[in-house]
C-alpha cells in the first residue's frame, strides 16, 4: 500500500511538472507584459524587466521559477505592491473554499436523494422529472442561473444580498448557483448506479430473505451504488472550487477565482502561475486521496492493494 | 405424503413495451414434504417466473398475476399483504439463485449477510447469532468457519460462495427451498459437491426442494418428481422414472433425445427444430406443435388437456387421446436408426498434423514475484479434419490455449505450428492476414460477441472485406453463408438483438466461415445455449467438419457434449494436459485420477444409473504428494497418453496385468 502511494506521488509530480511547464510557456506566448502602461517610459520598463528577471531567456526564467517553487516561493505579484503570491492565495482561498465546499456538500446530498428517488421510482413521472431537472442543471451555465437568482431572489424579492462577502447569508445565493451543477451531475450518476445495483442478484437474494425494502435499499443498495460515485465526487469538488471563479466574479466575492480572473486581465505572471499550480496540486491530491479512500470502501480493492 | 405447497391454475404475465408477455399460463402442481420437485425447461419456458411467484419476487411494477392460487399450509399467499409475505420469505420458503458470484453483496461480510435473516425472523441476538452463523457455515462444509465468517464474498471461490448462499437460505430452517439453477454456473466437480450437499441437508432437515434446471442429468440425480415446462405451461409431470423412461409428451421426448448420453455411441444428435414460441402471442393449441414433426392436426387447433397416465404421471398431449394414432416416440426412433447409421471411424493424416503444439508455456506475470502458469508445457497435435476436444474446469488453461493459438497472447515458451509453419513466422501484414484467414474463433457468449449496432450482413461482411472479396459478390456470399448455417437470407438485414441465442451463435459461425478458415477454435460455443439449441449447433459444427473438412479445437467443460463431438479429447488440469486419447477410449478407460473424477461427476440423464453411481473424488493433496516433478506424458495404450510418474505407471501396469482396470 505504501509503495502504491509513493508511486502515485511520483506520477503526481510528473503531472504537476508538465502542467507548470505548459502554463509557463503558454503565458510567455501571450502578447503583452505586466508593465503595459503606456505612460511608463521605455527605460523604466527595462529597469522593471531587469528587476523581475523578465529580460532573461525563457528557459532561464523557467529554471529560476522552478528553483524558487521547490523552496515554496511562488514569487511576488507584479501588480499588488510586491506582495508574495503565497500570501495572496492564503488570503483569498478562504471564501472560495467555503463556497466550494458548501456547494459540494449541499449538491451531493440533494443529488444523491434525487438520484436514489429517481431510481426507486424508475420509469414513473418522478423519475422523468428528476431526469429533466438533471439535464437542465447540467446544460444551463451556472452564471445564467446566478443572474436569475440575483434578479428574482435578490432584487425582486429582496430576501438575500446579491453581492459581497459579509457572512453566511451572503454565501447562500452563490452556493445555490454553484450547487446546481453538482446536484445535476451527482443525481444523474446516482440514478444510473442505483438502477444497476437494484438489478443485481444480491438485491433479489436480500428480498428472498424477507428483509424490508427500506433496509435493502440502505444496506445493500446505496453502499454499493456509492462506490463509483465517490470517484466523481473528488474531481467534482475541485471543479466546483475552481469553477467558482465566474460565480465569484458575478457576486463580487473576494475569492481566489475572482483574483485569478483579475490576474489574467492584468498579465500578473506570478499570480497566474501561482494560482494555476495551486489548483493543479489541489486536483491531483484530491484524486489520490479518493483512490486511497476507494480501497477502504470497497473490500475487494482493499485486499488486492494490501497484499 | 403431506402436501406442503399447492399451486392452482397460476397465470403470470409481464407488461413490456411490446405488449403482454404471458410467461406462465395456467400452471398447477403440488409439492410434498421432503421431496424434490424438478422443474425443467428452456429459457423463456416460465420456470423461473413460476418459482419466483411462489415468493412473489417478480418485479412488482411489471408483473400481473392474472389468475390462480398458491396455497402454503392451506393459506393462499397471493392474498397475503407485503408484510405477511416478508414473514414468509427466508423463514418458511427461501431461495438459492443461479450465480453465486452475483448473489452475494460484495461490500458486506458473509457473516452479516447470513445474520440478516436470522435477525429478522428469530429471537436470537448478539453472540447467539454469530454462533448460529458459524454453525450454518459448518453445516454447508466451510472450514474454519469461526474465522471466515468475517470475510467478504470475493475471498471465496465460486463453489464456496454457493455454499454460503445455501447457508443463507437455511438460516431460519425453512420448510421449502427453491433452487433456481443453483449449479449452472459451476464446474462439474463442484456441481457434484453442491448437489450432494443439498441432498444431505434435505435428508437432515426434511426439506422440500423445488429444483429449477435445464440440465436433465442434474434432474436425474436430484429429483423425486419432474415437471416439464414449455411455453409457460407444464406439459408433463410425473415421478422421475416415469419422465425418463415413459415420457409421453413429444417435447419431453425431444429433450431427452437431444442430450448426448456418454454411454451411447451415436453419430448425430437429435435436435428439436425451431425455437420456442413468442409468448407475446402464445400459439393456439399445443404450443409445441410448430416444432413437432409428427404433430397431429388437432395440435394446431385445440389445447390438449392433462391426460392421466398413472396416479403420479400426467401429460398434456393429444397423443394420449384414445383416438390418437400410435406413434413411435422420437427417442425410440433414434435408437433404431442409430443401429443402422453407425459409420466407420474417420482416418486422419497423423504424420502431418494441421496444428501442432510443442511444450507450449504461457505464463502471466501477476505481481513482482507471482507468476500465473496458465499453460505449463503442453504438447498435442490436431490432424486435418479432426475435432479435438479440450476439457477441464474453469481456470485450467483451456481457453488460454485457444487464445494463444490464435495469437491473442504471445507464448512464453515452446512452438505452435499451423500447417507446418510457426504462427510467429508471419511478419508482413499480408502474411499475418493469411494466417488469420486460416484460423477463426467462435466465442462462448453469442450475446456479447456480436456488435449490437451492426446488421447481420455487415457482421459477416467484415470477414469478406478482409478476405478481399469484391463488394459486388458480398450479397451472394452472405446469403450462401447464412444458408450454410441454416438461416434464411431475411436475417441479413436484421440486428443481433432480433435473434435468439441459437441464431446468434449461428451468425458467429457464419462470420468465422466467411474467410474460409481451415481451423476453427470454438471456445465453449454451446454453453450459453439451451439444450435443444445446443444439439442444433453441435450438429451444424459436425456437418461442417464433414462437408468442408474443417478442423476444430473444441473447448468446453461439458464433457458429455465434448465426448459426443470430438474425435480425440485432451483433459487439462492446472495448465497441463493430463490425459489424451480418442474420445471413446477416454470414456471407457480413463486412467488419470483427475479424468476419472471428472467423468464420475457428470450427471447422467438416467435416474437409475445415477442412483447406483459412485462419485470418484480427486484427492489433490495425495496427487501432489507423488513425485510430480518427474511426471511424464506416457503412451499407456495405443494413442492414449497419460501424465504419470514412474510409481504411478508401475502401479498401473501391475493392476492392468491382473486384469483389473483402475
Amino acid at each position: 500500500m505504501i509503495r502504491y502511494i509513493f508511486t502515485r506521488i511520483g506520477y503526481m509530480m510528473i503531472t504537476l511538472f508538465i502542467i507548470i511547464l505548459l502554463s509557463f510557456l503558454l503565458m510567455k506566448a501571450l502578447p503583452g507584459s505586466p508593465f503595459n502602461d503606456e505612460r511608463l517610459p521605455e527605460t523604466q520598463k527595462e529597469l522593471l524587466y531587469k528587476k523581475y528577471g523578465l529580460d532573461k531567456p525563457v528557459p532561464v526564467q523557467f529554471g529560476i521559477y522552478l528553483s524558487n517553487l521547490v523552496q515554496g516561493d511562488l514569487g511576488v505579484s507584479f501588480v499588488f505592491d510586491n506582495r508574495p503570491v503565497t500570501k495572496i492565495i492564503q488570503e483569498r482561498i478562504g471564501a472560495s473554499a467555503i463556497l466550494g465546499f458548501q456547494a459540494v456538500f449541499v449538491g451531493t446530498i440533494i443529488g444523491l436523494l434525487l438520484g436514489i428517488v429517481a431510481a426507486l421510482k424508475h420509469n414513473t413521472i418522478i423519475d422523468y422529472g428528476a431526469t429533466v431537472l438533471a439535464v437542465l442543471g447540467i446544460s444551463i451555465p451556472s452564471f445564467v442561473f446566478a443572474g436569475f437568482l440575483q434578479y428574482w431572489v435578490g432584487v425582486k424579492l429582496g430576501w438575500l444580498p446579491i453581492a459581497f462577502w459579509n457572512g453566511f447569508e451572503y454565501s447562500i445565493l452563490p452556493t445555490i448557483a454553484l450547487a446546481v451543477g453538482v446536484v445535476a451531475t451527482i443525481a444523474r450518476f446516482t440514478r444510473i448506479e442505483m438502477l444497476e445495483v437494484l438489478n443485481q442478484e444480491y438485491i433479489l437474494t436480500a428480498q428472498s430473505k424477507g428483509l424490508s425494502n427500506s433496509y435493502i435499499i440502505t444496506k445493500h443498495g446505496i453502499r454499493n451504488a456509492l462506490i463509483p460515485i465517490i470517484t466523481i465526487i473528488g474531481p467534482l469538488t475541485v471543479n466546483t472550487i475552481t469553477g467558482s471563479l465566474v460565480i465569484e466574479k458575478i457576486f463580487s466575492i473576494p475569492g481566489l477565482g475572482e483574483q485569478f480572473v483579475n490576474s489574467i486581465i492584468t498579465n500578473d505572471y506570478q499570480l497566474i502561475m501561482g494560482t494555476t499550480i495551486f489548483y493543479a496540486v489541489l486536483f491531483v491530491s484530491v484524486i489520490l486521496i479518493i483512490d486511497i479512500l476507494y480501497g477502504f470502501i470497497d473490500p475487494r480493492i482493499r485486499v488486492a492493494g494490501g497484499e | 405424503m403431506k402436501t406442503i405447497l399447492e399451486v392452482k391454475n397460476l397465470s403470470v404475465s409481464f407488461n413490456t413495451y411490446s405488449g403482454e408477455v404471458q410467461a406462465v399460463r395456467n400452471v398447477s402442481f403440488d409439492l410434498y414434504e421432503g421431496e424434490t420437485l424438478a422443474i425443467v425447461g428452456e429459457s423463456g419456458s416460465g420456470k423461473s417466473v413460476t418459482s419466483k411467484s411462489l415468493l412473489r419476487l417478480n418485479p412488482r411494477e411489471t408483473t400481473m398475476i392474472k389468475n390462480g392460487q398458491i396455497f402454503y399450509h392451506h393459506k393462499n399467499i397471493l392474498d397475503y399483504s407485503e408484510q405477511q409475505m416478508r414473514g414468509l420469505r427466508g423463514a418458511e420458503i427461501s431461495m438459492i439463485f443461479q450465480d453465486p458470484m452475483t448473489a452475494l453483496n460484495p461490500t458486506m461480510t458473509i457473516g452479516s449477510q447470513i445474520a440478516e435473516s436470522i435477525k429478522k425472523h428469530t429471537s436470537l441476538r448478539g453472540m447467539q447469532i454469530i454462533e448460529r452463523v458459524i454453525e450454518l457455515l459448518q453445516l454447508v462444509g466451510i472450514k474454519e468457519a469461526d474465522k471466515r465468517y468475517k470475510q467478504y464474498p470475493h475471498q471465496f471461490s465460486g463453489g464456496m460462495r454457493q455454499r454460503i448462499v445455501i447457508a443463507m437460505a437455511l438460516a431460519c430452517e425453512p420448510r421449502i427451498i427453491i433452487a433456481d439453477e443453483p449449479t449452472t454456473a459451476l464446474d462439474v466437480s463442484i456441481q457434484a459437491q453442491i448437489l450432494e450437499l443439498l441432498k444431505n441437508i434435505q435428508k437432515k432437515m426434511n426439506l422440500s426442494i423445488i429444483f429449477i434446471t435445464h440440465d436433465l442429468g442434474v434432474v436425474a440425480k436430484m429429483a423425486d418428481r419432474v415437471a416439464v415446462m414449455y411455453a409457460g405451461k407444464i406439459v408433463e409431470i410425473g415421478l422421475v422414472d416415469e419422465i425418463f423412461y415413459h415420457c409421453q409428451h413429444p417435447y419431453t421426448q425431444g429433450l431427452l433425445a437431444a442430450m448426448p448420453n456418454p454411454d451411447i455411441d451415436s453419430e448425430s444428435l437429435y435436435a428439436i427444430p425451431g425455437t420456442p414460441p413468442n409468448l407475446l402471442q402464445p400459439p393456439v393449441g399445443d404450443a409445441f406443435a410448430a416444432r413437432n414433426k409428427q404433430a397431429l392436426k388437432i395440435d394446431f387447433l385445440e389445447e390438449p388437456p392433462m391426460f392421466k397416465i398413472s396416479d403420479t404421471h400426467y401429460a398434456a398431449t393429444w397423443l394420449l387421446h384414445k383416438q390418437a394414432p400410435p406413434l413411435l416416440p422420437v427417442h425410440q426412433q433414434l435408437a433404431q436408426e442409430k443401429q443402422k447409421e453407425r459409420e466407420e471411424k474417420p482416418l486422419f493424416d497423423t504424420n502431418n498434423p494441421f496444428l501442432s503444439l510443442k511444450e507450449v508455456k504461457q505464463y502471466f506475470k501477476l505481481g513482482k514475484n507471482t507468476i500465473n502458469k496458465a499453460i505449463d508445457g503442453i504438447t498435442f497435435d490436431i490432424y486435418k479434419g479432426e475435432i479435438f476436444g479440450l476439457v477441464g474446469e474453469s481456470g485450467c488453461g483451456k481457453s488460454t490455449t485457444g487464445r494463444s493459438i490464435i495469437g491473442l497472447n504471445t507464448i512464453t515458451d515452446g512452438t505452435i505450428q499451423i500447417d507446418g509453419q510457426s504462427i510467429y513466422d508471419a511478419q508482413t501484414k499480408q502474411e499475418k492476414l493469411a494466417f488469420h484467414r486460416k484460423v477463426q474463433m467462435i466465442f462462448q457468449d453469442p450475446y456479447s460477441s456480436l456488435n449490437p449496432r451492426m446488421k447481420i450482413a455487415d457482421i459477416i461482411g467484415e470477414g469478406l472485406a478482409i478476405h478481399g472479396v469484391p463488394k459486388s459478390e458480398w450479397k451472394t456470399n452472405i446469403y450462401e453463408l447464412l444458408d450454410i448455417v441454416g438461416l434464411t437470407k431475411e436475417y441479413a438485414n436484421r440486428y443481433p438483438h432480433e435473434l435468439s441465442g441459437g441464431q446468434r451463435q449461428r451468425i458467429g459461425i457464419a462470420r468465422a466461415l466467411a474467410v474460409e478458415p481451415e481451423l476453427i477454435i470454438a471456445d465453449e460455443p454451446i454453453s450459453a445455449l439451451d439444450v435443444s439449441i445446443q444439439a442444433q449447433i453441435v450438429n451444424l459444427l459436425k456437418k461442417l467438419q464433414k462437408e468442408r473438412g474443417l478442423t476444430y479445437l473444441f473447448i468446453a467443460h461439458d464433457l458429455s457434449m465434448v465426448k459426443y463431438i470430438s474425435n480425440r479429447i485432451g483433459v487439462m488440469h492446472r495448465g497441463k494436459i493430463v490425459e489424451l486419447a480418442e474420445s471413446q477410449e477416454l470414456y471407457d478407460h480413463p486412467i488419470h485420477p483427475y479424468t476419472k473424477s471428472l467423468l464420475s461427476a457428470i450427471p447422467l440423464p438416467d435416474p437409475k444409473l445415477e442412483r447406483e453411481r459412485q462419485r470418484i473424488i480427486f484427492d489433490e493433496v495425495k496427487y501432489n504428494a507423488n513425485d510430480r516433478a518427474n511426471e511424464k506424458f506416457i503412451e499407456v495404450r495405443p494413442g492414449h497418453f497419460v501424465m504419470l510418474t514412474e510409481d504411478e505407471l508401475m502401479q498401473y501396469h501391475q493392476t492392468s496385468a491382473k486384469g483389473i482396470l483402475l
